[in-house]
């Protein structure tokens, strides 16, 4: 039997001078495993006399105990240097800017128009969609607007070859929505329309919201109540709204909405054209003569439209200067509401 | 609708200043667009008489002016070739200020003194009438401030008048409503001119109305012995030109003025050029006929004409003709004031071009009673400005043609319910009544209100309703929140997740665009092909003449600016309608969502290398984008595009049920260049209704034992899809496979020209047991031996 002393003295070298748990794990292996130097020495107890053997055996495990301990020992101090060594090697920049795909957005007409729908659907109006080539009956006709009325001149309208028309305004699905169901109805219709003029201030197409409730008691005060509180809604804050009598074909009592300018406060500048209201809406009940295109009883049933522009709210909910900038689809511009 | 407020105010004095006035036609529905003074700002301008006129010394054009303007004698350099001794006229002085903050100083011209400016017109910001320096009358007051004596500071008013509201587009109904909304009298007759004027002889001009051809009235006047030469005063012009028209001559004028002031057109014939007759009568196929305006047209038998008996001398109600029309020789008239029916009237105008102010009154419609009013005003006008003998005034008409104002039911109860809220029974036979409406009770709560014949709007009971709003202010109704149980409305699936999918593709690095409904007939023939558009019958541009039938050639102009703004890395996504012809001819509505993506995989940025993005990186926003409706296994990306704008081995169709519901791909080489792209972009779209849309979802079991994962390398023909790789793996896996990866394509050194390397990995599990190594192995030697006996392929071992 090799001199056990010597040989432990031997492992407690070589366990302090091992540098990586790897070196010092092949150290625990040569010296303590099934086959290591200690477990050699156990097996070759049964050589001595049986007298011998309690002594010698636990010289051997003391031996292995010592060895353990310097090993766990050694293994702390090893574990401790590389988190040392990782904490002050592994420095990273965090200023470096994070990988990946940018992120997008959704256009502001549609931001302004997805939030009208939510603001309309909480208070339950459903949303409903129609065409936008139309024929003269939804868009005209129907809506008491006969052929050489002098509000037609109001609609610059494209005619298709076949003497469709593209819609002019979102209200033929006013009358698609009343011709296909019963009252009571509670909708907005959100959709492009197009008109042909353009300029600085007009774009041959763009984007309406019509609204249509129908009840048997629906009042101009519910209209105005309504609009008030959608605006407000709208705008995230107090204003100020004015009617002032207008007329539609499809609508009478007819109104044009005014909201205390929401740039100024009412104050006047010049969105405002110095008169401290904006102009945002059209609105009225609607004509005995729509209902009766619509097969829907005017004795029995009241109700109230209205329609705006989305173009326009998004020009006064964001502080755009521009109408063209909405169509120019400029990534400079359309990057400035990606966000959620 | 122009307007001087004084003209207003001579026919009703409102005890309102003119800014509230303007504020209580804007609320009454008359919106005043404007309200500005007649000139803008300036000062220091008087009235100056040139004394005499002397050629510069220096300069030929120049002329030196000694001009009084009521104190010592000023020394003007003017250069107006008008500046004439006797001359009276508009002097800047020093010191003046004139539009343009242009300041007037004492001056040498070409070496001669010049103690001020002589203006003209231009320079004071009165329009651009004439040439040279204003002509004021001889007897203009010399020293007094020009502004007074123009009455520059008087305001103006531009009011919208609904096309409702006929009556209202002249003085007398903005005066009429005036008058209702404050209580102050109407002037009948704010000016002695406007009594009648007592015939002077007894001639007539034969007039005859052709029975239903829509004249129904129509007075008549011969006055001879015009002189249509003479002046026409400054107060008549001053009036006209504010409100918007040219003054022209002492008759063209008052019929204009009279127009202007009562709303009823008025015409003017020279009696020379007229033969026998006035008849009012629908024109013969084809007659034709010179407008004043110098136009021909052709008539349709729809229009009404006035005609003598040589033909037709007028489009009723829009535009006299040339050959009856007054100059400044005609000495003899005949004045022609009539009711046309507004159905007559209507589009005529339009549909030939010719809107204008008559014809905007006729069929809005005019006054039914308003003829011989309107006669008697012209020829008291007349013959005081130009002179004259006028004859009786005429009047023809057919009564049973004329508009009937049937008194209209009006219940109170039906006013609470419409405004939501009551107005007292006092207060809507006053409000009505002021309107000139003959209201009568007709039980309680109930009246029979006859509107007066200038209103052509009231002819039911919400147009009634309408007059009491409007006339009590609509402010004056208390907002109420409707009550009545609302639905829980249906609101379709497909719509409720386009937030879904907008929020998907932004998060994929796509922005929205919003591009035009119809598009370039050219650039869409390069993408859709030579399918048959939907053309637009009047296209506001060439390049805007049909509807898309396509999203891509909006994308791609809206990318091509993009890039030409120096944006690297363009992903831009639309969500809109396309256009076609189904084969019966009809138009087909199509919602679609469509993108395109240009530039690199990734935007640039560190740790990673720059790649342009391909087919797949795009394939990964689509698959991305169908995995929204839980259903992603279902659609199939077959190779090949329908449209002819793609490369046809760079782009797929995308099926699903059998049906193609989209494509995608690289844009075709023999496009990139054509169409302004230095490389080729990529596109997509789909079907918005099939590849949107939400299925519930159905639980499926989780398996709790391990996962197991074999990998397999080999090597197929070159041209073998992983299509049909992945199909024949998850037929010989069977159940146990869970998912297949592919992480290895190669092509190149080491494997066979014609073959590529693929390398698989096979992640398997179970649901009821742990798998076993064998268990793995069988999985992976049925692969194998599938893969090798239906696609020839060599495993590598």
């Amino acid at each position: 039997m090799a001199d056990l002393s010597a040989l432990t003295a031997q492992a407690l070298v070589q366990i302090g001078a091992s540098e990586s748990l790897a070196a010092l794990d092949e150290l625990r292996v040569h010296w303590l495993g099934k086959k290591g130097v200690l477990t050699e020495q156990l097996k070759a107890l049964g050589g001595l006399k049986p007298a011998e053997r309690p002594a010698a055996g636990a010289r051997i495990n003391a031996a292995k105990t010592e060895l353990h301990s310097a090993i766990e020992a050694r293994r702390t101090t090893l574990e401790q240097a590389s988190i040392v060594q990782a904490l002050t090697s592994g420095r990273i920049d965090v200023s470096l800017p994070g990988r990946g795909e940018a992120t997008g957005g959704m256009h502001p007409i549609t931001r302004v128009r997805l939030r009208i729908e939510e603001l309309f659907r909480n208070a339950g109006y459903e949303v409903a969609e129609g065409p936008e080539v139309e024929d003269e009956f939804h868009n005209f006709e129907a809506l008491n607007i006969p052929a050489d009325h002098p509000a037609r001149a109001m609609h610059d309208t494209f005619y298709l070859e076949d003497g469709l028309l593209l819609r002019t305004h979102t209200s033929p699905v006013q009358i698609r929505a009343m011709l296909s169901r019963k009252p009571p109805l509670a909708l907005i219709a959100p959709g492009r329309v197009y008109r042909c003029d353009s300029d600085v201030s007009h774009s041959p197409m763009f984007h309406q919201v019509e609204g249509l409730l129908v009840d048997t008691d629906v009042s101009f005060a519910n209209l105005k109540a309504v609009l008030h509180q959608f605006m407000e809604a709208l705008f995230e804050r107090p204003l100020a709204m004015r009617l002032r009598p207008s007329y539609f074909p499809f609508t009478e009592p007819s109104a044009e909405v005014d909201i205390s300018c929401v740039l100024c406060d009412g104050q006047g500048c010049r969105v405002c054209k110095q008169t401290g209201w904006l102009e945002v809406a059209g609105c009225g009940m609607v004509h005995p003569n729509v209902f009766k295109a619509c097969g829907i009883d005017s004795e029995r049933y009241t109700g109230f439209a209205f329609g705006f522009g989305i173009e326009r709210l998004a020009m006064l909910r964001y502080g755009v200067n521009d109408l063209r900038l909405f169509y120019d689809n400029d990534l400079r511009f359309l990057a400035q509401f990606a966000r959620g | 609708m122009k307007l001087p407020v004084s003209w207003l105010r001579a026919w009703v004095d409102v005890p309102w200043s003119e800014r509230e006035l303007a504020d209580r036609l804007t609320m009454l529905g008359f919106e005043v667009e404007s309200l500005s003074p007649a000139a803008p700002p300036f000062s220091g301008v008087v009235i100056a008489e040139i004394r005499s006129a002397e050629p510069h010394p220096q300069a030929d054009k120049l002329r030196v002016c000694k001009v009084s303007a009521g104190g010592a004698e000023l020394q003007i350099v003017c250069g107006a070739a008008n500046a004439r001794a006797g001359l009276r006229t508009a002097l800047a002085t020093v010191g003046a200020t004139l539009p343009g903050d242009v300041a007037i100083r004492a001056a040498k011209l070409r070496g001669v003194e010049s103690q001020g400016m002589l203006c003209s017109a231009r320079e004071l910001g009165l329009g651009d009438a004439g040439e040279g320096i204003i002509e004021l009358p001889a007897d203009a007051p010399v020293g007094a401030a020009l502004r007074d004596y123009l009455r520059l500071d008087e305001s103006l008013l531009e009011i919208a008048v609904t096309p409702n509201r006929g009556d209202a587009m002249s003085v007398l109904g903005i005066a009429r409503e005036l008058a209702a909304a404050s209580g102050a009298a109407l002037r009948s007759v704010p000016d002695p001119a406007m009594a009648a004027v007592a015939a002077a002889n007894a001639e007539r001009f034969p007039v005859q109305l052709e029975p239903g051809a829509g004249c129904a009235r129509l007075a008549s006047r011969v006055i001879r012995g015009v002189n249509n030469r003479r002046p026409v005063p400054q107060w008549l012009r001053e009036r006209l030109e504010r409100s918007g028209l040219r003054s022209i001559s002492p008759v063209v004028d008052v019929t204009n003025y009279v127009l202007l002031e009562l709303g009823q057109p008025m015409h003017a014939y020279d009696m020379s050029r007229l033969k026998s007759r006035l008849h009012a009568r629908r024109a013969a196929p084809g007659e034709k006929l010179t407008l004043l305006e110098g136009s021909e047209v052709a008539l349709t038998a729809d229009v009404l004409v006035i005609a003598d008996d040589a033909g037709p001398v007028g489009m009723a109600g829009i535009m006299g003709s040339a050959g009856s029309a007054i100059g400044d020789g005609t000495t003899d008239l005949l004045l022609e004031a009539a009711w046309f029916d507004p159905r007559v009237v209507a589009g005529r105008a339009r549909r030939y071009g010719l809107i204008t102010d008559a014809s905007q009154r006729f069929e809005r419609g005019v006054d039914p009673a308003g003829q011989e009013r309107a006669i008697e005003r012209a020829t008291a006008l007349i013959c005081a400005l130009a002179g004259g003998q006028a004859g009786p005034a005429c009047l023809e008409e057919l009564p049973a043609e004329l508009p009937v104002r049937a008194p209209v039911e009006l219940r109170a109860a039906q006013i609470t319910r419409l405004l939501g809220s009551a107005v007292p029974e006092v207060e809507v036979t006053r409000k009505l009544s002021v309107l000139g409406m003959n209201v009568e009770a007709a039980g309680p709560g109930r009246w029979q209100v006859a509107p007066p014949s200038w209103r052509f709007d009231i002819v039911i009971e919400a147009d009634l309703i309408e007059e009491l709003a409007r006339c009590g202010g609509l402010d004056a109704i208390a907002e109420a929140a409707p009550v009545g149980a609302r639905i829980i409305a249906g609101s379709s699936e497909v719509r409720s997740s386009e937030t879904s999918v907008l929020q998907r593709l932004a998060a994929r690095g796509f922005n929205e665009a919003v591009t035009f409904g119809f598009t370039d007939p050219e650039l869409q023939r390069k993408i859709c092909g030579a399918i048959e558009p939907v053309r637009l019958r009047n296209p506001i541009a060439s390049n805007l003449a049909v509807m898309r039938a396509s999203l891509w050639p909006g994308l791609l102009l809206a990318a091509q600016e993009n890039l030409r703004r120096q944006c690297e890395r363009v992903r831009l996504f639309e969500i809109a309608t396309q256009f076609h012809r189904g084969a019966d001819g009809r138009v087909r509505e199509q919602r679609m969502i469509a993108g395109i993506v240009a530039g690199s995989r990734l935007p640039e940025q560190w740790g990673s290398a720059r790649a342009p993005g391909d087919f797949h990186d795009l394939k990964g926003d689509v698959a991305a984008l169908l995995a929204l409706t839980g259903r992603s296994a279902e659609y199939q990306f077959n190779p090949g595009a329908t449209l002819p704008c793609l490369h046809p081995g760079r782009s797929a169709q995308i099926v699903r049920d059998g049906s193609v519901i989209g494509q995608m791909g690289e844009l075709h080489p023999a496009l990139v260049q054509p169409i302004d792209f230095t490389y080729a972009p990529l596109l997509f779209e789909l079907d918005y209704q099939a590849a949107t849309g939400n299925a519930p979802v159905h639980f499926a079991p989780v398996s709790s034992f391990p996962q197991i994962r074999r990998d397999i390398s080999f090597t197929v023909a070159a041209d073998e899809t992983f299509g049909r790789i992945a199909e024949r793996v998850s037929v010989a896996a069977s159940t146990r496979l869970r998912e297949l990866r592919i992480f290895d394509i190669y092509q190149g050194k080491g494997v066979e020209i014609g073959r590529k390397s693929v390398a698989l990995g096979l992640i398997l599990q179970d649901l009821s047991r742990t798998l076993t190594d064998a268990d793995a192995d069988e999985v992976v030697a049925a692969v194998c031996a599938d893969l090798r006996s239906n696609l020839d392929a060599r495993i590598r071992e």
